[in-house]
Formats: structure tokens, C-alpha cells, sequence
């Protein structure tokens, strides 16, 4: 059994907890007792916040929409595709016709990345999230 | 936050989760804190159990008001008007702070001027609250040595959301409840990154640490680093119109990550219909959500379990999450699908790690500096501002003086509600969250505790007007706006007053969103959820 230190993937208290697993699977959940936060405690979603990590609807290849309908596809066709398109939308309609959603459930390194690729990768400053909401 | 930041020079939660059970008193609005934010919730009531004192306004009769000294229950879209009133009352009775508005605040005159229409009768008519209950609450706000303002969606999402914030602003500076611990105002943020998201510069305004892309300076600053030139010096488009350039042809790209605006927006008819419109929609997420279904290519991200990184919470403290397990199949952590798009996009990133990415973080951004991946490895966190690596982070906000120098009173006039019901439309339609679920539901409902909990949406009506409609508890009912309907059983109860109907938002299955109003807020871009008119009726 391993255990990891994580972060509540819901709501914006941010309780922490260690993940317990064995090998690939996440077996339960313990909660941080020093963590500031939550302090050793967990609301119901935190406790049972790992059980949707293995949910058998996870993507788990990528898609790629053919004859209407979204099939399974590889990284490097996937892609290729997505830069592909953007590169050629941004040429023919210019930066401003592209624009990016970021999220406010991935980390801030994603959200920087993200935002970058936007801005510095492709010349737009059309990057939002949802947390308006 | 747009309010907040304009008030004080910061959007972000003034105070810490650790500093609420120290408060005297609560001022909770707009928050359904022990469903929303259950560990705050509960740190309140402990709070409350050991002498503090809770003052509610919220038209709905939620959980927390069984521990409330004082509730009141509002109009629905009325607060401006209520906390303007609080403040005519402590100005009259000279209840206010006035070293701390002399020495820490401008535009008090303005202020003044302005709440003075708003007497106690005057607020009465508007939004239905006795005005002896409002004298009341307004002493006891003004009394108290350390008081929290706690405020959530339930202020914000309203096309005067931006007013309201404002006004709790107001409201606190005037009586010098800003600046000390368990004193301040306190937005409480959603998701567990909307912060991070926020402070990382994933706006159309502002890269990291809220530095203007319109600022020569900080543009050249993020050339440099990033090896570019001509960095865009507009601020780009907004989620809403995003959407709304995508129905007119002038957005013909999407890239979606994380995230599921078919459900978790407003009008969901006019963002299917957005979607459409585009050439190209690229969604990365760990389900395949309403919106992934739509798009032309559907990346397989990993979720928190898999990967490495940092959130910020609402409390502003940047904590390190470590990766316990591997993606499923093929998938792969956001930030390395993004160094691959970017790569073969002609512009490479590299980066080993994600450690490597908050150097460039450090580097860049002024208030995360100091929050480096050895400090966060062997600590609980570090809350930001923390500008170097000496620095133990900042629990609470705006001591000595606000971010912005000065705070200053930005004094709003009370607008009705943007879709007012009528006589077709007769009853007001608000949304929230239970606390079952999280969100649009992708994760919690994948949940069986929670699923078996609460396994479908219910709409909540006051007795008397089932009574008058013939709904019976669990009957089927359905509510219409102007723009779509939507069934769902009935759950009759005193909890929502008379002539408003509540739900939730996080069954797929009872798309509430295709009903709520798109009416913006001005300057925020936060749609009106709150409050929009709909009819009622019992399905045969
Ligand atoms: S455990 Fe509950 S209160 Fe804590 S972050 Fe998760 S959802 Fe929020």
C-alpha cells in the first residue's frame, strides 16, 4: 500500500488526503490530520472523491470525429489533426478566430501552460475559464 | 471578483478557513455554505456554538438557518437594496468607523449621498424585509469587533452581481471590518482551482498574478521570457462572447479543457447552437462530457490522482498534489498534451516536470515568487502573496493599508432583477447546488454514495402554491422560460418562499440551464442564474 498526498478535486476549501493504493488502483482515502484546512476531516464527495478515478466511462484513447461519428484514433492522428486545424484557421481567419477554454479543475501549472499556448503559441489573448460561474 | 478588486485591489479572500473560528460574527449571503463548502460550513457552526453570532440573508431557508441569530429572507435580486439600507441605518445611528474610513478610505461623501435614499421604509417596500429586522441586523454588523463577510454564487450570479460585491465591500469598509484577522470579506470560490485558474492568468484580460496585458511593461516582461514578440495588447473575448463570436463566424476554433459549458452555462440552446457553428472544437477531459460529445477530436486527459501539480484554494493557498496512480489506457496529464500541441504548432515548451513549470511561475509572477515545489513538498501550503522564499505566505489581507493604497467606496443603486416575472410568467426560477453533488454532476455522479443519495433533480415549491397548482410532493412537474423547459419531481417545502421555484444543476438529465437568462452582468460577465421567470405547471 502506498499512500500519496493529494488535494480534493471539488470545492474551493481545498481539504487534503492521501490517496492509498496498490499498484494502479486507489484503494480508499485518508485525510491529512495536520492539514490547516481540513484538519483530519473530509465531507462525503471528499471521502469518496477516489472512486470515479476508475470508472469504467474514463476516456481512455483518444477520439477523432470520421464520417460523423467519433472513433478511436492515436495520439500522434489526434494531434496531428488538432494542430493542424488551428494553425490553419489562425492562417486563413487570423489569431482572433481561435479561442480556448481553460478550467478550473486542472493545476495552476496547466492554467499557465494553457494560457501560454494561447497567448505566446497562438497569438491570442481569447482564454477564459469557467469560475465566472 | 471584478467588485472586490476595484474595491480593494484584490478579488481574492481577504481572510483564512483557519481564522473563522475566531470571528464574532458571520454576515453570510449568497452562500449555501454547508452544501457548497461543507469544512467552512462547519467551522462556522462550531463557531456560532461557541458564542458568534450568525446574521443570514438569503431568501431561502437553507441548513445554516437553524443557527442564525437573524435571517433575513430577501426578495430574490433585492440585496443591493438591503445592504444599502444597513448602511443608511449605521450612518444615521453613527455607528460607523470613521478613523478607519478617514485614514483607509476614499469616496465616503459619495457613499453617504447615495445610501441616504435608502431608508429602512423605502427598503422595506423593495425587497419585503420588516424594517425593525433591518435595524437590527444592521447594529449587530456594525457592534461586532471581528466580522466575517461570507458571500458564494448565490451574489455574484446575478446581472448585478458586481453591485452586490460591491456593496459588501462598502458595507465593511464603513464600519472598519477589513484588514484584521476574522475580519473581512470573504468570497468562498467553487471549484478547487477557480483561484489558481484565476491567478495563472486564464482570463482575457491578464497574464499571471492579474498583470495587464494592456501594460507595456508586463507584456515585455512575458516577451523576453518567452521568446516572442508582439504579444497581444487587447484583452481578448470572455467565455460568453466567445460564444457569441462563434454564432456570428468570427470564432471558428474552440479548445476546451477540463471543462463542460453545454451544461454549466447559461442558455444551453445558444451554446449547442455555438458549438455548431464552429469549424473545429477540441475538448480534453477524463469523461466524455455533453460537450466532448460535440467536438471533433476528444483528448483523453489524466485526473487528479495521476498527475503532479498545484491548486490554489479559496483561501489563496497554493498546495502541492502528487501523482498516486498511472492515467487509464492512453491518457495523458493536461500539461504534457499541451507541450505536444504547442510543439508540433511551431512554438516548442519544454518542460521534464511540473516542478519545472512553477519556476517559470516563480519567475513571472510577483505574488507567487516565494512558493517554490521544496517548500511546498514539506509544509501544508503556502498562501499567496509571498514574494520571495524567506516569506511565510499572508493569512490575511489588506493589514495596514489595501492592495491598491486606498480602499475605495464604489456606491451602487439597486436594479431590478433583468426578467422580472409576469403574468405568464409568473414564478421566479433560482438555481444553487445540494451537497451531494459537485458541479455538472461528471464526477459525483459517478459516485454511488452520492448517487444513491441524491439520484435525481427535485424542484422545490412553497406549499401554498402546490396547493394552488394541485402538486403533491414527487409529482412531476414542469418549469418553462421564455427560452426551453424542463421536468423534474416536485419537493414541496417552506424552504423556498412564495412564488419561487429552486433547483440544481448537476443532472444531465434536468438540463436546467436551457431556462436560465443569459443577461450578463456588465462588467463581471457573470450570467444571471439567480433569478429568471419561468411558469409552473403539474405534468398529467
Ligand atoms: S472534502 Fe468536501 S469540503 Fe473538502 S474540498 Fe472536498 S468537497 Fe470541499
Amino acid at each position: 500500500m502506498t499512500r500519496t498526498r493529494t488535494v480534493c478535486p471539488f470545492c474551493g476549501c481545498g481539504c487534503s488526503f492521501y490517496l492509498v493504493s496498490e499498484g494502479d488502483r486507489v484503494k480508499g482515502i485518508e485525510p491529512s490530520p495536520q492539514n490547516p484546512v481540513n484538519r483530519g476531516m473530509l465531507c462525503v464527495k471528499g471521502w469518496t472523491a477516489y472512486e470515479f478515478i476508475h470508472s469504467p466511462d474514463r476516456l481512455t484513447v483518444p477520439l477523432v470525429r470520421k464520417q460523423g461519428a467519433l472513433v478511436e484514433s492515436t495520439w500522434d492522428e489526434a494531434l496531428k489533426i488538432v494542430s493542424t486545424r488551428l494553425n490553419d484557421i489562425r492562417t486563413k481567419s487570423g489569431s482572433s478566430a481561435l479561442a480556448f477554454l481553460s478550467s478550473a479543475k486542472v493545476t495552476n501549472e496547466e492554467n499557465f501552460l494553457f494560457m501560454k499556448m494561447a497567448r505566446a503559441a497562438f497569438g491570442t489573448n481569447n482564454v477564459d475559464h469557467c469560475a465566472r460561474l | 471578483m471584478v467588485g472586490l478588486a476595484a474595491a480593494f485591489g484584490s478579488g481574492a479572500m481577504t481572510n483564512s478557513i483557519g481564522e473563522f473560528e475566531d470571528a464574532d460574527l458571520f454576515l453570510v449571503t449568497g452562500s449555501n455554505t454547508t452544501a457548497q463548502h461543507p469544512l467552512i460550513g462547519s467551522r462556522m457552526i462550531n463557531a456560532v456554538e461557541k458564542g458568534a453570532k450568525l446574521l443570514l440573508i438569503d431568501p431561502r431557508e437553507i441548513p445554516l438557518a437553524r443557527f442564525a441569530g437573524l435571517h433575513l429572507r430577501q426578495n430574490i435580486g433585492t440585496d443591493v437594496a438591503v445592504l444599502n439600507g444597513m448602511m443608511n441605518i449605521i450612518i444615521e445611528e453613527g455607528l460607523l468607523d470613521r478613523e478607519y474610513v478617514e485614514n483607509r478610505t476614499e469616496g465616503f461623501e459619495a457613499l453617504k449621498a447615495l445610501v441616504g435614499s435608502y431608508s429602512p421604509r423605502v427598503v422595506e417596500k423593495i425587497s419585503g424585509i420588516d424594517r425593525h429586522d433591518l435595524e437590527k441586523a444592521a447594529r449587530m454588523y456594525a457592534a461586532a469587533d471581528k466580522a466575517m463577510i461570507v458571500y458564494a454564487m448565490g451574489i455574484t450570479q446575478h446581472t448585478t452581481g458586481t453591485d452586490n460585491v460591491k456593496s459588501c465591500a462598502n458595507l465593511a469598509m464603513l464600519t472598519g471590518h477589513v484588514g484584521r484577522p476574522s475580519t473581512g470579506v470573504n468570497p468562498l470560490r467553487g471549484q478547487n482551482n477557480v483561484q489558481g485558474a484565476c491567478d495563472m492568468g486564464a482570463l482575457p484580460n491578464v497574464f499571471s498574478g492579474y498583470q495587464s496585458v494592456a501594460d507595456a511593461a508586463a507584456r515585455k516582461k512575458f516577451e523576453d521570457a518567452w521568446g516572442v514578440s508582439g504579444l497581444d495588447d487587447k484583452p481578448g473575448l470572455t467565455i460568453g462572447a466567445m460564444m457569441t463570436a462563434a454564432l456570428r463566424g468570427e470564432v471558428r476554433a474552440l479548445y476546451v479543457m477540463g471543462e463542460n459549458p453545454m451544461m454549466s452555462d447559461p442558455d444551453s440552446s445558444h451554446i449547442e447552437q455555438a458549438l455548431s457553428s464552429l469549424d473545429f472544437l477540441v475538448v480534453q477531459d477524463i469523461f466524455l462530457s455533453e460537450t466532448a460529445a460535440k467536438a471533433d477530436v476528444v483528448l483523453p486527459a489524466a485526473s487528479f490522482a495521476e498527475r503532479d501539480g498545484t491548486y490554489t484554494n479559496t483561501e489563496r493557498r497554493v498546495q502541492l498534489s502528487r501523482k498516486a496512480v498511472s492515467p487509464p489506457g492512453l491518457a495523458r496529464p493536461d500539461w504534457k498534451i499541451i507541450c505536444e500541441v504547442s510543439r508540433l504548432s511551431g512554438y516548442p515548451m519544454d518542460y521534464g516536470s511540473t516542478a519545472d513549470i512553477m519556476k517559470e511561475i516563480n519567475l513571472l509572477t510577483p505574488s507567487y515568487t516565494g512558493i517554490t515545489y521544496p517548500r511546498l513538498e514539506t509544509s501544508h501550503g503556502l498562501q499567496w502573496p509571498c514574494p520571495n522564499e524567506e516569506h511565510p505566505g499572508t493569512a490575511y489581507l489588506h493589514r495596514d493599508r489595501f492592495s491598491k493604497g486606498r480602499g475605495t467606496f464604489l456606491p451602487c443603486d439597486f436594479r431590478p432583477l433583468a426578467e422580472p416575472p409576469d403574468e405568464e410568467y409568473d414564478f421566479l426560477l433560482t438555481t444553487g447546488r445540494i451537497y451531494f453533488h459537485f458541479h455538472t454532476g461528471t464526477m459525483t455522479r459517478r459516485i454511488s454514495t452520492l448517487a444513491r443519495e441524491a439520484p435525481e433533480a427535485k424542484i422545490e415549491i412553497h406549499p401554498e402554491d402546490a396547493k394552488q397548482l394541485g402538486i403533491r410532493n414527487n409529482d412531476m412537474v414542469e418549469i418553462a422560460s421564455r427560452r426551453g423547459s424542463a421536468k423534474a419531481r416536485a419537493e414541496v417545502t417552506t424552504c423556498v418562499p412564495k412564488k419561487v421555484v429552486f433547483s440544481t444543476f448537476h443532472f444531465h438529465e434536468f438540463p436546467i440551464n436551457a431556462l436560465t437568462n443569459p443577461a450578463l452582468d456588465p462588467s463581471a460577465k457573470i450570467p444571471e442564474y439567480k433569478g429568471c421567470a419561468v411558469k409552473v405547471r403539474r405534468c398529467a
